[in-house]
């Protein structure tokens, strides 16, 4: 169960900072997607990980953590949610707007002259740039 | 104000969420309005800043008037016990805080009525919610709720920077969405940790229990804060955190870039805050837990700042340079820990912050003297009325007189807009720079002289070699400054002969005045101001009344009922 948590916690935020790194804003979005979802699981995983337990105190159980989860670390994920999701529709826009403006979706608004944009790892974000291009034309 | 004294009493301790309500009910109200009836929106705008600047006045005189080195008053929305519900405290710093704010808010929105607010929709509720998190962000005492609160701050500030629209609007409003969307997954991961370790989200029940924590969780609960100080770091542009602000700041729109000034400065309340609280003097293993590294970022961010302002031409850009030089000096200040120190730089930052907030506010106002010589009868067709490619105010009208030139005679008629926009120029510049006359100069000194008397006056004690370092660069950063702004002001008012004076109107003029005006009543009501904010620093590396007050706190008991109100602790 741990690891498991681990992992994914793990995947989700290391596959996240790497995208939030990459030149285009699209995925760029995607990396904070990725990290928010890696931070509201590392939130569960604070809040001392438990399976099938309630959050909600019964009758005849004692109040304390070895019969349910901590509910604080749940209606901080809601919060987190919530939020993430605003500013990260919030951040889509300004993408499109981005987009519209300068007619690239490269983060700094212009394609990179040196032809930093052909090197063999970013071959899928060059492939990206050339669709638009045509569809320019 | 012995006449409102037993009012402020009665309303206590219900003023302290007045200033979280007031701005959210002002938003919720002009949302409703729609956005034709703008002068109607303003108006309501300008009285609710108005109002706000009672509340902090009256707030303040609150945490006078009860005395004592720490003057706490706490406030429990929906009446639940300390460490269940959310609290919200004033003390010395969230009032003085709250009144700069808000001071600042109303200049910026008297500004803004001028014009800026014309320029595309929904500034005033966006406007207002901004407010209303920088009020809640000074006013909690949890810390899952200040992450609330800075989440409002920012989506407020998000919109406002793209307020006017414009290609450099959304280039740098991109960056800044992206760093500050990092900075609060960091800012999560941080609250996320101490909870874990402490178990409790109140900052004042946290540190209580920091000194319990046991040896194999300490590095977990330092690694918690350092993640959470990061995200705070961000806010408050320390280097090398600090590339998203100046294009950003600079491409803002001036009222906008006015108010957010304050924003560095939360960052660095922020830090202050947390750290005082939950790392004191006397935490044992954990006292004063990353000073060091504080004081290195701030020294880092002084130095980069100072550079940033003599290297860049563009105006915005340079004042933007001076909130990081300013934001630097107060991050390395509050670095060394020492109550004196810190004495010094709070009274810097109400200085600096005003200064820089008036000069964002004219950085646009002698740009607008520039274009104004650079294409003085240029009016776009194409570009509709709000995209706001032209001021509005000097485009000539149909029926303009011209000069022997063909130009248009704009603004002649007031000649002394050029001297007041000088005179303005070298307060703002002296303020930052930290020269004499002006507040800038006496924060420095203060500072300095207990840098270099750590054990007091006449007292022989080592000084650090980090003293000596803040001492050089604080120096170093105010000639770079002078030399910059100098620069500055010989290319904008003393280079340009006879090119045609601005139209200055009096609604714009006034908030710079009166910005400055409160710099200059700083330097003189500077021992009050002084013995305030000396008092604010004890408070805080002494935090033992503000912890024993918040957690003795007791809910209001129910009417109905004859026990405790909410929960039973």
């Amino acid at each position: 169960m741990e690891v498991i948590l681990a992992l994914a916690i793990g995947i989700l935020g290391g596959s996240g900072v790497w995208l939030v790194l990459r030149p285009r804003t699209f995925q760029v979005l995607m990396g904070l997607s990725l990290l928010s979802y890696a931070v509201n699981l590392f939130i569960f995983a604070m809040g001392s990980l438990q399976l099938d337990r309630e959050p909600i105190v019964q009758p005849g159980l004692a109040p304390s953590l070895d019969n349910y989860t901590d509910p604080l670390p749940q209606a901080l994920v809601l919060t987190a949610i919530v939020i993430g999701f605003a500013t990260s529709a919030l951040f889509l826009v300004m993408l499109l707007a981005s987009r519209g403006l300068s007619g690239t979706d490269h983060v700094d608004g212009e394609e990179p002259d040196d032809g930093t944009a052909q090197l063999p790892r970013s071959g899928g974000a060059g492939t990206t740039a050339e669709i638009h291009n045509q569809e320019e034309r | 104000m012995s006449l409102a004294a037993p009012l402020i009493e009665r309303l206590m301790p219900h003023l302290i969420v007045l200033p979280i309500l007031l701005p959210m009910a002002t938003a919720a109200l002009m949302l409703m309005l729609g956005d034709t009836r703008r002068p109607l929106k303003a108006l309501i705008n300008v009285l609710s800043c108005l109002t706000g600047v009672g509340l902090s006045i009256a707030l303040v005189y609150w945490v006078l008037r009860m005395g004592g080195p720490q003057a706490v008053g706490v406030y429990l929305p929906s009446n639940w016990p300390v460490p269940y519900g959310i609290v919200l405290v004033v003390d010395r710093l969230s009032a003085m805080m709250l009144l700069l704010t808000s001071v600042i808010a109303l200049a910026s929105v008297l500004y803004a009525i001028a014009r800026w607010d014309k320029a595309g929709v929904h500034f005033h509720p966006l406007f207002q919610l901004q407010l209303m998190g920088l009020a809640g962000a000074f006013l909690t005492a949890d810390l899952f709720n200040l992450f609330v609160f800075f989440e409002i701050m920012l989506t407020a500030s998000y919109g406002l920077l793209l307020h006017g629209s414009g290609w450099a609007r959304v280039h740098s409003g991109l960056h800044y969405v992206a760093m500050n969307l990092m900075a609060s997954t960091l800012f999560l991961i941080g609250v996320a940790i101490l909870y874990g370790v402490t178990g409790t989200l109140n900052m004042a029940d946290m540190a209580i229990m920091v000194p319990t924590i046991p040896q194999d969780d300490r590095g977990l609960l330092h690694a918690g804060a350092a993640v959470l100080a990061v995200a705070f770091l961000v806010k408050a542009a320390a280097w090398p955190l600090d590339f998203w602000l100046p294009s950003t700041y600079a491409s803002a729109s001036a009222p906008v870039a006015a108010l957010f000034a304050i924003m560095t400065k939360l960052g660095a309340y922020a830090v202050l805050r947390v750290w005082t609280l939950l790392f004191p003097q006397d935490a044992g293993v954990s006292a004063l837990f990353g000073g060091p590294v504080l004081i290195g970022l701030g020294l880092a961010t002084l130095a980069f700042g100072a550079i940033g302002v003599l290297a860049t031409q563009h105006l915005g850009r340079m004042v933007a340079f001076c909130a990081i030089l300013s934001s630097g000096t107060l991050l390395a200040a509050l670095g060394f820990g020492q109550p004196a120190v810190t004495g010094g730089a709070l009274y810097y930052t109400l200085g600096s912050t005003l200064a820089i907030s008036a000069f964002f506010l004219l950085a646009e106002l002698i740009e607008r003297a520039r274009e104004v010589e650079e294409q003085p009868l240029y009016v776009s067709d194409t570009e509709p009325d709000d995209a706001f490619a032209y001021p509005v105010d000097l485009m000539p009208t149909r029926d303009v007189n011209l000069d022997d030139d063909e130009q248009a005679l704009i603004g002649r008629a007031i000649p002394a807009a050029m001297a007041f926009m000088g005179l303005a120029f070298i307060v703002c510049g002296l303020t930052i720079a930290g020269l004499p006359p002006f507040a800038g100069f006496v924060g420095k000194v203060v500072m300095l002289s207990a840098l270099l008397n750590p054990a007091g006056f006449g007292q022989d004690a080592q000084v650090s070699l980090a003293a000596w370092a803040l001492l050089a660069l604080l120096v170093a950063g105010g000639l770079l400054t002078t030399i910059a702004l100098s620069r500055a002001g010989v290319r904008y008012f003393w280079a340009p002969a006879g090119r045609p004076v601005p139209r200055l109107r009096f609604i714009e003029t006034l908030p710079i005045g009166v910005l400055l005006l409160l710099v200059g009543v700083l330097v003189w009501q500077a021992d009050a101001v002084l013995r305030y904010v000396n008092a604010t620093a004890r408070g805080l590396h002494d935090p033992k009344e503000y912890i024993g007050t918040v957690v003795s706190t007791r809910p209001v008991p129910s009417p109905t009922a004859t026990g405790e109100g909410g929960l039973r602790r």
